[in-house]
């Protein structure tokens, strides 16, 4: 089995993470459940003047899913929707200092929840 | 945090002194060989002469049936496949359970692809082996019955009396993998009917790395390491001197006092479970009410996940495990949850504390705390908590 340690930057994130909560009536949301273990995510984001104002995410996940989360809901927020849904995996998990290689999908998870719903926002805003 | 609580002594347990000054003089001092036949190589044999002695009278087997090994896993091993190999003429059929150690497990699937058929018997939702479920799948060319004493995630304890009355009635040989249960529960070979038991050393406040296993007179086992005549040929390497004196007076030790320790435990476990149950929801208690090991607590905790809940735990100073997919590896969920008919998302929540002679007056007390904190935080950031709770729109 690969090291399954967290390094100090996923530790504090995973004790203190950023962003929990909800969003009352947010502008678009997402709920995702991950395919390798099953675990969900959700996230929702407030959307003014093109950018995000504010994001909170609720996770059944394990300590790298809580950390990816917080610095990544970090990283889009203040950012344009469209700078926002330009966010990678891998920008997530350097910006964390790097997560145990079996931990990897916990922040795809992370990711892929906020681009959903950064685009349920946008479609959203295509239709109204 | 100073505050340190170990409850994972199912996964290892310290050392305990009398156990180290036993070992310490065969490091160094008393190092000799106990193939030689000079006074140092003497001095070894007698060593372990009485440490098998001492093993044999802890589960009422003789001297002479047996060995020593290199752990549980190691027993295992040569249990099954040296049954396999040695009575293939006579049929190629095993029986097991679903919710066995990987050291059982993953040796009945090698011998599945070395053309072996194996039954892994199902188990209800306490874990209970079925004896007529097992007697059913009993066929003619059936050589071997392994079932594990105790379970070493849930606690469950086997109806062991039972399948060895069964096992013996129609001649079949019936190991049981007796790792968790050595030292916590009273063990007898001769009454129970038990052909062949695996136990390990660092369970019961022995060394790692040192196991044994009782082979019944008369049952033939092919070796599995192939070398010098030791341990009457079935086998071979130099014995682990140290190793196996620490792992006699651990079990004598253990031994000594199976009643009052399993009574300790029991009380600190009990305390536990119900400081648990009366001040958390949704929280279920994994395995058998009574038929348990005195030292195993197992819960799952609905809507949240366990790899989160142990760290916090861990940052609390307490030491736990999970049978949460996220810590596996595969991030499948434990076989044993599965095989009890857990949902994998409540499986996913499930966590093992181990009562054991590191703890003290007051660690469940400690245990009950932090977990009601620390649930409570991890629910509040679970969607599917609130989900649940109905309060999506307006929290
Ligand atoms: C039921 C059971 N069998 C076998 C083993 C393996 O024993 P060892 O660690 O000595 O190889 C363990 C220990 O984890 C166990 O709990
Ligand atoms: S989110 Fe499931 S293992 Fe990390």
């Amino acid at each position: 089995m690969s090291e399954m340690s967290y390094n100090e930057i996923v530790l504090e994130h995973f004790t203190n993470p950023r962003n929990v909560g909800e969003i009352q009536d947010p502008d678009g949301e997402a709920i995702l459940t991950s395919k390798v273990c099953g675990d969900m995510m959700k996230v929702q984001i407030k959307v003014e003047n093109g950018a995000v104002a504010d994001i909170k995410f609720k996770t059944f996940g394990c300590g790298a899913a809580i950390a990816s989360s917080s610095i990544a809901t970090e990283m889009v927020k203040g950012k344009t929707v469209e700078e926002a849904l330009k966010i990678t995996n891998n920008a997530v998990v350097d910006a964390l200092g790097g997560l145990p290689p079996a931990k990897l999908h916990c922040s795809v998870l992370a990711e892929q929840a906020i681009k959903m719903a950064l685009e349920d926002y946008v479609n959203k805003h295509k239709q109204g | 945090m100073d505050r340190h609580v170990y409850l994972d002594h199912a996964a290892t347990t310290f050392v305990k002194k009398e156990v180290l000054d036993e070992m310490l003089p065969y490091f160094a001092e008393k190092y000799g060989n106990a193939s030689s036949l000079h006074r140092d190589g003497r001095e070894a044999r007698a060593a372990i002469d009485r440490a098998r002695s001492r093993t044999a009278g802890a589960i009422g087997a003789r001297d002479e049936e047996i060995i020593f090994t290199s752990g549980g896993t190691e027993s295992d091993n040569l249990a099954i496949k040296g049954v396999a190999e040695a009575y293939e003429q006579k049929g190629r059929h095993i029986i097991t359970t679903k919710i066995e150690h990987d050291a059982v497990l993953n040796t009945c699937e090698y011998l599945e692809k070395k053309g072996f058929e194996v039954t892994y018997l199902p188990v209800d939702e306490y874990g209970l082996v079925s004896p007529e479920t097992l007697e059913k799948a009993i066929r003619s060319d059936t050589i071997l019955i392994s079932v594990m004493f105790a379970n070493n995630e849930i606690g469950t304890l086997e109806p062991i009396d039972k399948i060895g009355e069964i096992a013996r009635a129609k001649n079949i040989i019936f190991h049981t993998d007796a790792v968790q249960a050595v030292g916590s529960v009273p063990i007898d070979v001769e009454k129970m009917k038990i052909d062949m038991l695996s136990l390990s050393a660092h369970k019961i406040y022995g060394p790692k790395g040192t196991g044994a296993l009782y082979v019944k007179k008369g049952i033939k086992l092919s070796p599995q390491s192939h070398g010098g005549a030791h341990e009457s040929k079935r086998r071979a390497g130099t014995e682990n001197v140290p190793g196996i004196v620490g792992l006699g007076k651990a079990i004598e030790l253990a031994g000594a006092n199976i009643g009052g320790y399993a009574e300790r435990l029991r009380a600190m476990r009990e305390k536990l479970i119900r400081g648990i149950q009366e001040n958390v929801s949704d929280v279920r208690l994994n395995g058998h009410p009574e038929k348990r090991l005195p030292g195993n607590a197992n819960f799952s905790f609905e809507f949240i996940e366990g790899e989160a809940l142990l760290l916090l735990l861990d940052m609390a100073g307490i030491s736990s495990s999970t049978g949460s997919a996220c810590t596996s590896g595969s991030f499948k969920p434990s076989h044993v949850l599965s095989a009890i008919g857990l949902p994998a998302e409540i499986a996913q929540g499930s966590v093992r504390f181990t009562f054991g002679d590191a703890n003290k007056e007051g660690d469940a007390d400690y245990c009950i705390e932090q977990i009601i904190k620390i649930v409570q935080r991890l629910r509040a950031m679970s969607p599917l908590f609130a989900q649940e709770k109905g309060m999506r729109k307006n929290v």
